[in-house]
Protein backbone atom coordinates (compact mmCIF):
# COMPACT_ATOMS: atom_id res chain seq x y z
CA UNK A 1 0.00 0.00 0.00
CA UNK A 2 2.78 2.48 0.71
CA UNK A 3 4.47 1.46 -2.55
CA UNK A 4 0.87 2.34 -4.27
CA UNK A 5 0.65 5.64 -2.68
CA UNK A 6 4.02 6.36 -3.21
CA UNK A 7 4.08 6.09 -7.07
CA UNK A 8 0.67 8.07 -7.38
CA UNK A 9 2.63 10.61 -5.62
CA UNK A 10 5.75 10.30 -8.24
CA UNK A 11 2.97 9.60 -10.98
CA UNK A 12 1.33 13.20 -9.82
CA UNK A 13 4.71 14.77 -10.01
CA UNK A 14 5.97 13.88 -13.40
CA UNK A 15 1.88 13.93 -14.38
CA UNK A 16 2.58 18.08 -13.45
CA UNK A 17 5.47 18.27 -15.49
CA UNK A 18 3.55 16.67 -18.76
CA UNK A 19 0.87 19.06 -18.06
CA UNK A 20 3.03 22.35 -18.20
CA UNK A 21 4.85 20.90 -21.65
CA UNK A 22 1.23 19.89 -22.52
CA UNK A 23 -0.27 23.41 -22.08
CA UNK A 24 2.48 24.17 -23.82
CA UNK A 25 1.64 22.34 -26.98
CA UNK A 26 -1.95 23.42 -26.30
CA UNK A 27 -0.94 27.16 -26.08
CA UNK A 28 0.84 26.99 -29.77
CA UNK A 29 -1.82 24.34 -30.98
CA UNK A 30 -4.81 26.80 -30.42
CA UNK A 31 -3.70 29.53 -32.20
CA UNK A 32 -1.82 28.31 -34.80
CA UNK A 33 -3.10 24.76 -35.49
CA UNK A 34 0.11 22.89 -35.76
CA UNK A 35 2.40 21.10 -32.82
CA UNK A 36 5.30 22.34 -32.15
CA UNK A 37 8.42 19.70 -32.19
CA UNK A 38 10.54 22.46 -30.74
CA UNK A 39 8.66 22.99 -27.34
CA UNK A 40 10.96 20.12 -25.28
CA UNK A 41 14.10 21.30 -26.77
CA UNK A 42 13.08 25.59 -26.38
CA UNK A 43 12.81 24.19 -22.31
CA UNK A 44 15.18 22.65 -22.28
CA UNK A 45 17.21 25.79 -23.51
CA UNK A 46 15.78 27.86 -21.42
CA UNK A 47 16.90 25.84 -18.00
CA UNK A 48 20.20 26.16 -19.49
CA UNK A 49 19.99 29.88 -18.99
CA UNK A 50 18.61 29.49 -15.52
CA UNK A 51 21.19 27.17 -14.67
CA UNK A 52 24.04 29.39 -15.85
CA UNK A 53 22.41 32.17 -14.14
CA UNK A 54 22.32 29.96 -10.69
CA UNK A 55 25.37 29.15 -11.15
CA UNK A 56 26.61 32.69 -11.64
CA UNK A 57 25.56 33.35 -7.76
CA UNK A 58 21.92 34.86 -8.97
CA UNK A 59 19.43 33.45 -6.45
CA UNK A 60 17.05 30.42 -7.55
CA UNK A 61 13.81 32.23 -7.74
CA UNK A 62 14.89 35.23 -9.44
CA UNK A 63 16.43 32.86 -11.96
CA UNK A 64 13.08 31.22 -12.28
CA UNK A 65 11.43 34.71 -13.26
CA UNK A 66 14.17 36.03 -15.47
CA UNK A 67 14.04 32.65 -16.97
CA UNK A 68 10.38 32.86 -17.78
CA UNK A 69 10.90 36.33 -18.73
CA UNK A 70 13.39 35.85 -21.85
CA UNK A 71 11.78 32.52 -22.99
CA UNK A 72 8.58 34.38 -23.34
CA UNK A 73 10.61 36.89 -25.18
CA UNK A 74 12.33 34.17 -26.80
CA UNK A 75 9.01 33.02 -27.91
CA UNK A 76 7.74 36.18 -29.66
CA UNK A 77 11.14 36.74 -31.25
CA UNK A 78 10.87 32.98 -32.90
CA UNK A 79 7.63 33.68 -33.91
CA UNK A 80 8.01 37.03 -35.51
CA UNK A 81 11.26 36.32 -37.19
CA UNK A 82 10.81 32.67 -38.46
CA UNK A 83 7.42 32.01 -38.54
CA UNK A 84 5.53 34.68 -39.62
CA UNK A 85 7.51 34.77 -43.06
CA UNK A 86 5.81 31.45 -43.34
CA UNK A 87 2.64 32.45 -42.32
CA UNK A 88 1.22 30.92 -45.98
CA UNK A 89 3.61 27.89 -46.27
CA UNK A 90 2.15 25.00 -46.62
CA UNK A 91 2.00 22.26 -43.31
CA UNK A 92 4.78 19.99 -44.42
CA UNK A 93 7.33 23.69 -44.31
CA UNK A 94 6.43 24.27 -41.20
CA UNK A 95 7.23 20.74 -40.17
CA UNK A 96 10.39 20.75 -41.23
CA UNK A 97 11.13 24.01 -39.40
CA UNK A 98 9.97 23.15 -36.15
CA UNK A 99 12.30 19.65 -36.12
CA UNK A 100 15.01 22.44 -37.72
CA UNK A 101 14.48 24.54 -34.23
CA UNK A 102 14.39 21.91 -32.61
CA UNK A 103 18.15 20.73 -34.08
CA UNK A 104 19.29 23.90 -33.44
CA UNK A 105 18.56 24.54 -29.88
CA UNK A 106 19.86 20.80 -29.29
CA UNK A 107 23.10 21.08 -30.59
CA UNK A 108 23.50 25.30 -29.65
CA UNK A 109 22.88 23.95 -26.31
CA UNK A 110 25.39 21.40 -26.40
CA UNK A 111 27.98 23.71 -27.89
CA UNK A 112 27.73 25.58 -25.11
CA UNK A 113 27.54 23.57 -21.88
CA UNK A 114 28.49 20.14 -23.65
CA UNK A 115 26.51 17.05 -23.17
CA UNK A 116 27.83 15.95 -19.83
CA UNK A 117 24.90 15.99 -17.68
CA UNK A 118 24.19 18.89 -14.73
CA UNK A 119 22.83 18.92 -11.19
CA UNK A 120 20.21 21.48 -11.01
CA UNK A 121 19.16 22.61 -8.10
CA UNK A 122 15.47 22.37 -6.74
CA UNK A 123 13.82 25.54 -4.33
CA UNK A 124 12.28 22.89 -2.28
CA UNK A 125 13.96 21.20 0.89
CA UNK A 126 14.64 17.55 0.60
CA UNK A 127 11.96 16.46 3.36
CA UNK A 128 8.69 14.92 3.54
CA UNK A 129 5.31 16.57 3.91
CA UNK A 130 3.93 14.34 6.65
CA UNK A 131 7.29 12.75 7.71
CA UNK A 132 6.45 9.08 7.15
CA UNK A 133 8.13 8.74 3.75
CA UNK A 134 5.18 9.02 1.30
CA UNK A 135 5.29 12.65 -0.30
CA UNK A 136 8.40 14.67 -0.54
CA UNK A 137 8.20 18.74 -0.25
CA UNK A 138 9.80 18.50 -3.59
CA UNK A 139 6.90 16.52 -4.85
CA UNK A 140 4.23 18.81 -3.63
CA UNK A 141 6.29 22.07 -4.87
CA UNK A 142 6.12 20.68 -8.46
CA UNK A 143 2.39 20.22 -8.46
CA UNK A 144 1.81 23.80 -6.65
CA UNK A 145 3.70 25.56 -9.24
CA UNK A 146 2.11 23.63 -12.35
CA UNK A 147 -1.31 24.48 -10.50
CA UNK A 148 -0.45 28.55 -9.69
CA UNK A 149 0.87 28.82 -13.34
CA UNK A 150 -2.29 27.31 -14.55
CA UNK A 151 -4.86 29.20 -11.89
CA UNK A 152 -3.25 32.74 -13.48
CA UNK A 153 -3.49 31.62 -17.13
CA UNK A 154 -7.16 31.02 -16.58
CA UNK A 155 -7.68 34.26 -14.48
CA UNK A 156 -5.64 35.55 -18.16
CA UNK A 157 -7.53 33.75 -20.48
CA UNK A 158 -11.55 34.06 -19.36
CA UNK A 159 -10.97 37.68 -17.52
CA UNK A 160 -8.65 39.80 -19.61
CA UNK A 161 -9.61 41.50 -22.47
CA UNK A 162 -5.81 40.98 -24.14
CA UNK A 163 -6.68 37.02 -23.52
CA UNK A 164 -10.30 37.55 -25.43
CA UNK A 165 -8.62 38.77 -28.19
CA UNK A 166 -5.70 35.76 -28.29
CA UNK A 167 -9.23 33.85 -28.36
CA UNK A 168 -11.44 35.43 -30.83
CA UNK A 169 -8.03 35.59 -33.28
CA UNK A 170 -7.12 31.92 -32.43
CA UNK A 171 -10.88 30.80 -33.86
CA UNK A 172 -11.94 33.28 -36.12
CA UNK A 173 -8.54 35.15 -37.34
CA UNK A 174 -10.60 36.98 -39.86
CA UNK A 175 -13.47 38.53 -37.80
CA UNK A 176 -11.00 39.29 -35.04
CA UNK A 177 -8.91 41.74 -37.67
CA UNK A 178 -12.28 42.99 -37.99
CA UNK A 179 -12.30 43.78 -34.57
CA UNK A 180 -8.99 45.90 -34.42
CA UNK A 181 -7.30 43.03 -33.16
CA UNK A 182 -3.55 42.20 -34.47
CA UNK A 183 -3.91 38.42 -35.11
CA UNK A 184 -0.26 38.06 -36.01
CA UNK A 185 0.93 39.22 -32.59
CA UNK A 186 -1.84 37.06 -30.78
CA UNK A 187 0.07 34.25 -32.62
CA UNK A 188 3.42 36.06 -31.13
CA UNK A 189 1.91 36.27 -28.17
CA UNK A 190 0.52 32.52 -28.28
CA UNK A 191 4.16 31.30 -29.08
CA UNK A 192 5.61 33.74 -25.98
CA UNK A 193 3.28 31.87 -23.39
CA UNK A 194 4.42 28.81 -24.97
CA UNK A 195 7.71 29.89 -24.56
CA UNK A 196 7.27 30.69 -20.71
CA UNK A 197 5.62 28.03 -19.40
CA UNK A 198 8.11 25.31 -20.96
CA UNK A 199 10.81 27.16 -19.30
CA UNK A 200 8.71 26.10 -16.36
CA UNK A 201 8.49 22.59 -17.39
CA UNK A 202 12.07 22.51 -17.87
CA UNK A 203 12.94 23.94 -14.69
CA UNK A 204 10.82 21.65 -12.51
CA UNK A 205 12.16 18.66 -14.17
CA UNK A 206 15.60 19.38 -14.61
CA UNK A 207 16.24 18.17 -10.42
CA UNK A 208 14.79 15.19 -11.39
CA UNK A 209 16.31 13.94 -14.62
CA UNK A 210 19.01 15.89 -14.23
CA UNK A 211 20.30 18.68 -16.90
CA UNK A 212 21.69 17.62 -20.62
CA UNK A 213 20.54 19.06 -23.96
CA UNK A 214 18.86 15.22 -24.44
CA UNK A 215 16.27 16.12 -21.11
CA UNK A 216 12.95 16.75 -22.61
CA UNK A 217 12.74 14.38 -25.64
CA UNK A 218 11.07 11.69 -23.47
CA UNK A 219 8.95 14.18 -21.41
CA UNK A 220 7.73 16.12 -24.87
CA UNK A 221 6.42 12.39 -25.87
CA UNK A 222 4.26 12.35 -22.51
CA UNK A 223 3.17 15.92 -22.68
CA UNK A 224 1.71 15.41 -26.21
CA UNK A 225 0.05 12.14 -24.93
CA UNK A 226 -1.19 14.27 -21.83
CA UNK A 227 -2.31 16.87 -24.50
CA UNK A 228 -4.07 14.36 -26.39
CA UNK A 229 -5.79 12.93 -23.93
CA UNK A 230 -7.69 15.99 -22.71
CA UNK A 231 -8.30 16.92 -25.80
CA UNK A 232 -5.42 19.09 -27.83
CA UNK A 233 -7.63 22.10 -27.96
CA UNK A 234 -8.26 22.27 -24.32
CA UNK A 235 -5.82 23.96 -21.80
CA UNK A 236 -7.59 22.44 -18.82
CA UNK A 237 -8.10 19.31 -20.27
CA UNK A 238 -4.31 19.09 -21.35
CA UNK A 239 -3.60 19.77 -17.55
CA UNK A 240 -5.75 17.15 -16.57
CA UNK A 241 -4.41 14.40 -19.71
CA UNK A 242 -1.00 15.18 -18.40
CA UNK A 243 -1.54 14.28 -14.56
CA UNK A 244 -3.60 11.42 -15.96
CA UNK A 245 -0.29 10.47 -18.02
CA UNK A 246 1.78 10.85 -15.53
CA UNK A 247 -0.24 8.84 -12.98
CA UNK A 248 -1.05 5.76 -15.57
CA UNK A 249 2.68 6.05 -16.71
CA UNK A 250 4.23 5.16 -13.29
CA UNK A 251 1.50 2.49 -11.95
CA UNK A 252 1.70 0.60 -15.50
CA UNK A 253 5.47 0.97 -15.10
CA UNK A 254 6.09 -0.08 -11.84
CA UNK A 255 3.39 -3.33 -12.01
CA UNK A 256 2.88 -3.90 -15.76
CA UNK A 257 5.55 -3.72 -17.94
CA UNK A 258 8.68 -1.86 -16.00
CA UNK A 259 10.10 1.02 -16.30
CA UNK A 260 12.30 0.21 -20.07
CA UNK A 261 9.15 0.49 -21.48
CA UNK A 262 7.20 3.39 -20.05
CA UNK A 263 7.93 5.56 -22.88
CA UNK A 264 6.50 2.72 -25.44
CA UNK A 265 3.21 2.78 -23.13
CA UNK A 266 2.96 7.22 -23.88
CA UNK A 267 2.89 5.68 -27.33
CA UNK A 268 0.68 3.89 -27.15
CA UNK A 269 -1.97 5.66 -25.30
CA UNK A 270 -0.93 8.39 -28.30
CA UNK A 271 -2.16 6.13 -30.97
CA UNK A 272 -4.97 4.85 -29.00
CA UNK A 273 -6.68 8.50 -28.31
CA UNK A 274 -6.57 9.54 -32.26
CA UNK A 275 -8.05 5.97 -33.07
CA UNK A 276 -10.97 5.84 -30.40
CA UNK A 277 -11.25 9.34 -29.14
CA UNK A 278 -9.80 12.05 -31.06
CA UNK A 279 -11.28 14.88 -29.44
CA UNK A 280 -9.75 13.49 -26.46
CA UNK A 281 -11.64 13.40 -23.10
CA UNK A 282 -12.16 16.55 -22.57
CA UNK A 283 -12.19 17.97 -26.11
CA UNK A 284 -15.47 20.48 -26.55
CA UNK A 285 -17.54 20.04 -29.27
CA UNK A 286 -18.65 23.38 -30.23
CA UNK A 287 -22.15 23.83 -31.36
CA UNK A 288 -22.88 25.70 -34.02
CA UNK A 289 -26.41 26.35 -36.11
CA UNK A 290 -26.44 27.78 -39.35
CA UNK B 1 -21.45 67.52 -47.35
CA UNK B 2 -18.24 66.09 -46.76
CA UNK B 3 -17.27 62.70 -47.76
CA UNK B 4 -16.13 60.35 -45.16
CA UNK B 5 -14.53 57.63 -47.76
CA UNK B 6 -13.28 58.01 -51.18
CA UNK B 7 -11.61 55.57 -53.43
CA UNK B 8 -9.86 56.34 -56.90
CA UNK B 9 -9.57 53.46 -59.21
CA UNK B 10 -9.62 51.02 -56.90
CA UNK B 11 -9.15 47.68 -58.14
CA UNK B 12 -8.83 44.45 -56.76
CA UNK B 13 -7.60 40.68 -57.39
CA UNK B 14 -8.11 37.23 -56.20
CA UNK B 15 -5.21 35.62 -57.91
CA UNK B 16 -4.44 35.99 -61.34
CA UNK B 17 -8.07 37.37 -61.37
CA UNK B 18 -9.57 40.88 -61.62
CA UNK B 19 -11.97 41.50 -59.82
CA UNK B 20 -13.05 45.30 -59.78
CA UNK B 21 -12.25 47.86 -62.86
CA UNK B 22 -10.93 51.43 -61.53
CA UNK B 23 -13.69 52.06 -59.02
CA UNK B 24 -14.48 55.36 -58.07
CA UNK B 25 -16.74 55.59 -54.78
CA UNK B 26 -17.74 58.25 -52.06
CA UNK B 27 -19.25 58.11 -49.29
CA UNK B 28 -20.93 61.21 -47.89
CA UNK B 29 -20.90 61.92 -43.90
CA UNK B 30 -24.02 60.90 -41.71
CA UNK B 31 -25.68 59.17 -45.25
CA UNK B 32 -26.11 55.98 -46.31
CA UNK B 33 -25.25 54.50 -49.68
CA UNK B 34 -26.34 50.82 -51.26
CA UNK B 35 -23.68 49.19 -53.56
CA UNK B 36 -25.84 47.20 -55.67
CA UNK B 37 -25.50 44.64 -58.47
CA UNK B 38 -25.88 40.76 -59.43
CA UNK B 39 -23.83 38.18 -57.87
CA UNK B 40 -20.18 38.02 -58.72
CA UNK B 41 -20.62 41.93 -59.49
CA UNK B 42 -17.78 42.72 -56.83
CA UNK B 43 -19.80 44.03 -54.07
CA UNK B 44 -17.93 41.66 -51.66
CA UNK B 45 -14.56 42.24 -52.86
CA UNK B 46 -15.52 46.64 -53.06
CA UNK B 47 -15.66 46.11 -49.35
CA UNK B 48 -12.95 44.09 -49.11
CA UNK B 49 -10.72 46.26 -50.76
CA UNK B 50 -11.47 49.34 -48.70
CA UNK B 51 -10.20 47.26 -45.63
CA UNK B 52 -7.59 46.05 -47.46
CA UNK B 53 -8.48 42.40 -46.97
CA UNK B 54 -7.70 41.76 -50.64
CA UNK B 55 -4.76 42.36 -53.07
CA UNK B 56 -5.82 45.92 -54.40
CA UNK B 57 -4.50 48.88 -56.09
CA UNK B 58 -6.26 52.35 -56.10
CA UNK B 59 -6.18 55.38 -53.56
CA UNK B 60 -8.44 55.26 -50.80
CA UNK B 61 -9.13 57.25 -47.86
CA UNK B 62 -11.33 57.54 -44.65
CA UNK B 63 -11.67 61.25 -43.08
CA UNK B 64 -9.41 62.80 -45.03
CA UNK B 65 -6.31 59.94 -43.97
CA UNK B 66 -4.74 57.84 -46.87
CA UNK B 67 -5.53 54.28 -45.96
CA UNK B 68 -4.42 52.52 -49.20
CA UNK B 69 -1.49 50.88 -47.34
CA UNK B 70 -2.90 50.29 -43.99
CA UNK B 71 -3.45 47.39 -42.39
CA UNK B 72 -7.24 46.05 -41.80
CA UNK B 73 -6.83 45.98 -38.15
CA UNK B 74 -5.58 49.76 -38.65
CA UNK B 75 -8.18 50.78 -40.56
CA UNK B 76 -10.81 49.37 -38.07
CA UNK B 77 -9.48 51.27 -35.12
CA UNK B 78 -10.10 54.31 -37.35
CA UNK B 79 -13.50 53.82 -36.76
CA UNK B 80 -14.59 51.58 -40.24
CA UNK B 81 -16.67 48.92 -38.65
CA UNK B 82 -17.03 45.83 -41.50
CA UNK B 83 -20.03 43.81 -40.57
CA UNK B 84 -18.97 40.86 -42.66
CA UNK B 85 -20.77 38.48 -45.22
CA UNK B 86 -21.44 35.42 -43.30
CA UNK B 87 -21.80 37.61 -40.00
CA UNK B 88 -17.95 36.79 -38.53
CA UNK B 89 -19.49 35.30 -35.38
CA UNK B 90 -16.98 34.02 -32.82
CA UNK B 91 -19.18 30.96 -32.58
CA UNK B 92 -17.13 29.29 -29.29
CA UNK B 93 -17.52 32.84 -27.50
CA UNK B 94 -20.46 34.10 -25.28
CA UNK B 95 -22.53 36.90 -26.62
CA UNK B 96 -21.38 38.80 -23.98
CA UNK B 97 -17.34 38.11 -24.91
CA UNK B 98 -18.43 38.58 -28.67
CA UNK B 99 -19.11 42.30 -27.87
CA UNK B 100 -16.63 42.67 -24.56
CA UNK B 101 -13.43 42.09 -27.38
CA UNK B 102 -13.95 45.88 -28.80
CA UNK B 103 -12.54 46.98 -25.01
CA UNK B 104 -9.44 45.42 -26.27
CA UNK B 105 -8.85 48.57 -28.66
CA UNK B 106 -10.85 50.79 -27.06
CA UNK B 107 -9.01 53.63 -24.78
CA UNK B 108 -12.02 55.06 -22.70
CA UNK B 109 -13.49 51.70 -21.20
CA UNK B 110 -16.48 53.85 -19.88
CA UNK B 111 -17.71 54.90 -23.13
CA UNK B 112 -17.50 51.15 -24.77
CA UNK B 113 -19.57 50.30 -21.71
CA UNK B 114 -22.18 52.82 -22.61
CA UNK B 115 -21.79 51.48 -26.11
CA UNK B 116 -23.16 47.74 -24.82
CA UNK B 117 -26.00 49.65 -23.25
CA UNK B 118 -26.52 51.39 -26.07
CA UNK B 119 -26.03 47.95 -28.30
CA UNK B 120 -28.61 46.45 -25.93
CA UNK B 121 -31.28 49.24 -26.51
CA UNK B 122 -31.24 48.28 -30.01
CA UNK B 123 -31.32 44.75 -29.64
CA UNK B 124 -32.83 43.54 -26.53
CA UNK B 125 -32.75 40.36 -27.54
CA UNK B 126 -29.36 39.98 -27.16
CA UNK B 127 -28.89 41.13 -23.70
CA UNK B 128 -31.39 37.83 -23.12
CA UNK B 129 -28.82 36.10 -24.12
CA UNK B 130 -25.72 37.38 -22.92
CA UNK B 131 -24.30 34.66 -21.57
CA UNK B 132 -25.32 32.22 -24.32
CA UNK B 133 -22.91 30.76 -26.92
CA UNK B 134 -22.90 32.94 -29.77
CA UNK B 135 -23.06 29.65 -32.24
CA UNK B 136 -26.42 28.75 -30.77
CA UNK B 137 -28.08 32.18 -31.47
CA UNK B 138 -30.39 32.02 -34.91
CA UNK B 139 -29.27 33.68 -38.04
CA UNK B 140 -31.56 36.91 -37.17
CA UNK B 141 -29.54 36.81 -33.94
CA UNK B 142 -26.24 36.25 -35.24
CA UNK B 143 -26.66 39.32 -37.79
CA UNK B 144 -27.55 41.59 -34.78
CA UNK B 145 -24.51 40.98 -33.23
CA UNK B 146 -22.58 41.69 -35.96
CA UNK B 147 -23.78 45.09 -35.94
CA UNK B 148 -23.63 45.25 -32.62
CA UNK B 149 -20.21 44.43 -32.35
CA UNK B 150 -19.26 46.86 -34.93
CA UNK B 151 -21.10 49.67 -32.81
CA UNK B 152 -19.14 48.35 -30.19
CA UNK B 153 -15.90 50.22 -31.78
CA UNK B 154 -17.83 53.31 -32.11
CA UNK B 155 -17.45 53.80 -35.40
CA UNK B 156 -17.60 56.55 -37.73
CA UNK B 157 -18.53 54.57 -40.93
CA UNK B 158 -19.97 51.15 -40.88
CA UNK B 159 -19.26 48.42 -44.05
CA UNK B 160 -22.70 46.48 -44.09
CA UNK B 161 -22.28 43.01 -46.29
CA UNK B 162 -25.71 41.76 -47.04
CA UNK B 163 -27.27 42.20 -43.65
CA UNK B 164 -30.37 40.83 -44.96
CA UNK B 165 -28.68 37.57 -45.92
CA UNK B 166 -30.51 34.19 -45.13
CA UNK B 167 -33.20 36.15 -42.96
CA UNK B 168 -37.01 35.57 -42.65
CA UNK B 169 -38.68 39.14 -44.23
CA UNK B 170 -39.36 40.21 -41.33
CA UNK B 171 -36.64 40.16 -39.69
CA UNK B 172 -34.88 41.52 -42.27
CA UNK B 173 -37.71 44.49 -42.01
CA UNK B 174 -36.50 44.61 -38.38
CA UNK B 175 -32.76 45.15 -39.05
CA UNK B 176 -33.06 47.81 -41.40
CA UNK B 177 -35.16 49.66 -39.24
CA UNK B 178 -32.48 49.05 -36.37
CA UNK B 179 -29.52 50.49 -39.28
CA UNK B 180 -31.83 53.22 -40.26
CA UNK B 181 -32.15 54.43 -36.44
CA UNK B 182 -28.42 53.38 -35.56
CA UNK B 183 -27.66 55.73 -39.02
CA UNK B 184 -29.83 58.66 -37.52
CA UNK B 185 -29.51 58.74 -33.84
CA UNK B 186 -25.54 57.70 -33.85
CA UNK B 187 -24.19 59.23 -36.50
CA UNK B 188 -22.95 56.49 -38.35
CA UNK B 189 -22.60 56.75 -41.79
CA UNK B 190 -23.17 53.74 -44.19
CA UNK B 191 -21.65 51.96 -47.01
CA UNK B 192 -24.17 48.62 -47.65
CA UNK B 193 -24.16 45.94 -50.02
CA UNK B 194 -27.27 44.18 -50.22
CA UNK B 195 -29.21 41.70 -52.95
CA UNK B 196 -32.08 42.84 -51.71
CA UNK B 197 -32.15 45.80 -53.24
CA UNK B 198 -35.93 47.18 -52.87
CA UNK B 199 -34.68 47.10 -48.98
CA UNK B 200 -31.33 48.55 -49.53
CA UNK B 201 -32.80 51.61 -51.85
CA UNK B 202 -35.55 52.13 -49.69
CA UNK B 203 -32.80 52.80 -46.18
CA UNK B 204 -30.09 54.53 -49.04
CA UNK B 205 -29.69 58.19 -50.31
CA UNK B 206 -26.95 57.37 -52.65
CA UNK B 207 -26.55 54.37 -54.93
CA UNK B 208 -23.98 52.55 -57.04
CA UNK B 209 -25.01 50.13 -59.37
CA UNK B 210 -22.12 47.54 -59.95
CA UNK B 211 -21.55 45.20 -63.04
CA UNK B 212 -18.94 43.03 -63.33
CA UNK B 213 -16.54 44.55 -61.59
CA UNK B 214 -17.30 48.10 -62.79
CA UNK B 215 -19.65 51.36 -61.66
CA UNK B 216 -22.28 51.53 -64.54
CA UNK B 217 -24.15 53.90 -62.85
CA UNK B 218 -24.14 55.88 -59.79
CA UNK B 219 -26.66 59.00 -57.74
CA UNK B 220 -29.23 59.68 -55.56
CA UNK B 221 -31.38 56.36 -54.02
CA UNK B 222 -35.09 57.82 -55.56
CA UNK B 223 -33.57 58.35 -59.29
CA UNK B 224 -32.95 54.81 -59.40
CA UNK B 225 -36.30 53.60 -57.53
CA UNK B 226 -37.85 55.53 -60.14
CA UNK B 227 -36.22 54.37 -63.38
CA UNK B 228 -37.93 51.86 -64.32
CA UNK B 229 -35.82 50.61 -67.19
CA UNK B 230 -32.71 50.34 -65.04
CA UNK B 231 -33.99 48.81 -62.12
CA UNK B 232 -35.35 45.91 -64.53
CA UNK B 233 -32.47 45.43 -66.39
CA UNK B 234 -30.07 45.66 -63.11
CA UNK B 235 -32.10 44.81 -60.11
CA UNK B 236 -34.96 42.22 -61.26
CA UNK B 237 -37.42 44.14 -60.27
Amino acid sequence: MEFFVQQIAAGLTSGAIYACVALGLVMIYVSTDHINFAQGEMAMFATYLAWAMIDAGVPYWAAFGLTVLIAFSGGVFIQRVVLKPLEHAPVLALVVCFIALLSIFNAIAGMIWSYTIKQFPTPFPARDVFGNGLVSVQQLGVVAVTMVMLAILTVFFRYTTLGLAMRAAAQNPVSARLMGVRVSWMLALGWGLAAGIGAIAGMLVAPIVFLDPNMMTGILVYGFAGALVGGIGNPMGAVAGGFIVGVLENLVGSYVIGNELKLSFALVIVIGVLLLKPAGLFGRIIVRRV
Amino acid sequence: MATVLEAKGLSAWYGPIRALYDLDISIEQGGVTALLGANGAGKTTTLRALCNMVRRSGAASFMGADISRKSTEDIVRMGVAHVPEGRGTFVALTVEENLRLALHIRSDKRAAMRDMDLVFTYFPRLKERVQQQAGTLSGGEQQMLAIGRALMLGPKLMLLDEPSFGLAPLVVREIFRILRDINEKEHVSMLIVEQNAAMALDLADHVYLLETGRVVTSGPAALVRDDDALRKSYLGY
